[in-house]
């Protein structure tokens, strides 16, 4: 284990990981919002919105929103990880979809870093609606970890 | 298959106005500016660039999750195309976007796994994807997306999807 880091770092670290996802055009486009970040994780919402839609029969949100969704998330969970990755890219990323996400409900994604090594940073993901028993996805990804 | 005697403009028109109908008639796909190139049955999605796409403001880069819904709705325009092509060239269907119970329904996707070979620069995309395994209820989907070359792949996915059931 590596010693705790001193508080301001801490806070600068999290500061950097915020602004990284706040610069970012798409996430600002799709209307996403940092909710949380810490080296526990990143959770980040997203509210449903009719230009979002996927399948215009049933108003339910494309799949594709969810996986910018999840990528940006698991981003933001690799460069909260006290490990301290300057910047990071997809590798890999894996989505299971268990159900269609309810019309109208804010999507809300929650990413942790669960190991990190010199390069490469394993990420797990999961994307609710409001009812947060039933996941609507979850995702695995592989991340590189610049220094 | 389209009938001998056939007009080509009849049959340029059907296939076009059933491609665009199923394309137009998806408000994400218009949101990210996705079209489709068809060369016979043969379709390739374009998604020229546009500042609202960009991940890394740095590089700049094409944002993971743009790249990976891009490749998605790819297969899913492809899946359904190759599924409704029958239908479509013996005049059963004729989807109307202004009409949604004309609508082909689409499958749904149960996974999906991307791989990221190349940053996306900020420049056009273009894909196009391969049903590998189409059964009744399950379909296996791969698609390859490139830029500048052919060869040069930028990402590529497999996915997996639940095919819809009539009645």
């Amino acid at each position: 284990m590596s010693e705790p880091l001193p508080e301001d770092e801490l806070e600068q670290r999290r500061r950097i990981a915020r602004q990284f996802i706040e610069v970012i055009p798409h996430a600002r486009a799709l209307g996403m919002r940092l909710d949380q970040l810490s080296p526990e994780g990143a959770e980040i919402s997203l509210p449903w919105r009719e230009d979002l839609v996927g399948d215009p029969r049933s108003g339910v949100i494309h799949g594709g929103v969810i996986s910018a969704l999840m990528d940006t998330c698991s981003g933001a969970a690799v460069m909260a990880h006290p490990a301290g990755a300057r910047s990071t890219a997809t590798i890999d990323l894996r989505i299971d979809y268990m159900r269609a996400a309810t019309p109208g409900q804010t999507i809300r994604a929650r990413a942790n870093c669960y190991h990190i090594t010199r390069s490469v940073a394993f990420v797990r993901a999961w994307a609710m609606d409001d009812d947060e028993s039933r996941p609507v996805a979850s995702a695995t990804g592989a991340f590189t970890v610049e220094r | 298959m389209a009938r001998r005697n056939e007009s080509l403009d009849a049959i340029k028109t059907r296939r076009n106005n059933t491609l665009n109908a199923l394309v137009s008639s998806v408000p994400y796909i218009r949101w990210l500016g996705i079209g489709f190139d068809r060369r016979g049955d043969e379709l390739t999605a374009v998604l020229p660039f546009d500042e609202k796409l960009i991940g890394n403001p740095m590089l700049p880069a094409i944002h993971g999750g743009v790249t990976a819904a891009f490749l998605e709705v790819t297969a899913i325009v492809e899946l359904t195309w190759t599924a409704i092509w029958e239908d479509m060239e013996q005049g059963r269907i004729a989807p109307d976007a202004a009409v949604p119970e004309s609508l082909p329904r689409l499958p749904k996707t149960i996974d999906f796994t991307v791989d990221y070979l190349r940053s996306g620069l900020p420049r056009d995309a273009y894909a196009r994807a391969r049903v590998v395994r189409s059964g009744r209820r399950y379909a296996s989907v791969h698609v390859e997306a490139w830029q500048d070359q052919r060869q040069k792949l930028f990402a590529q996915a497999t996915g997996h999807f639940l095919m819809p059931q009539d009645g």
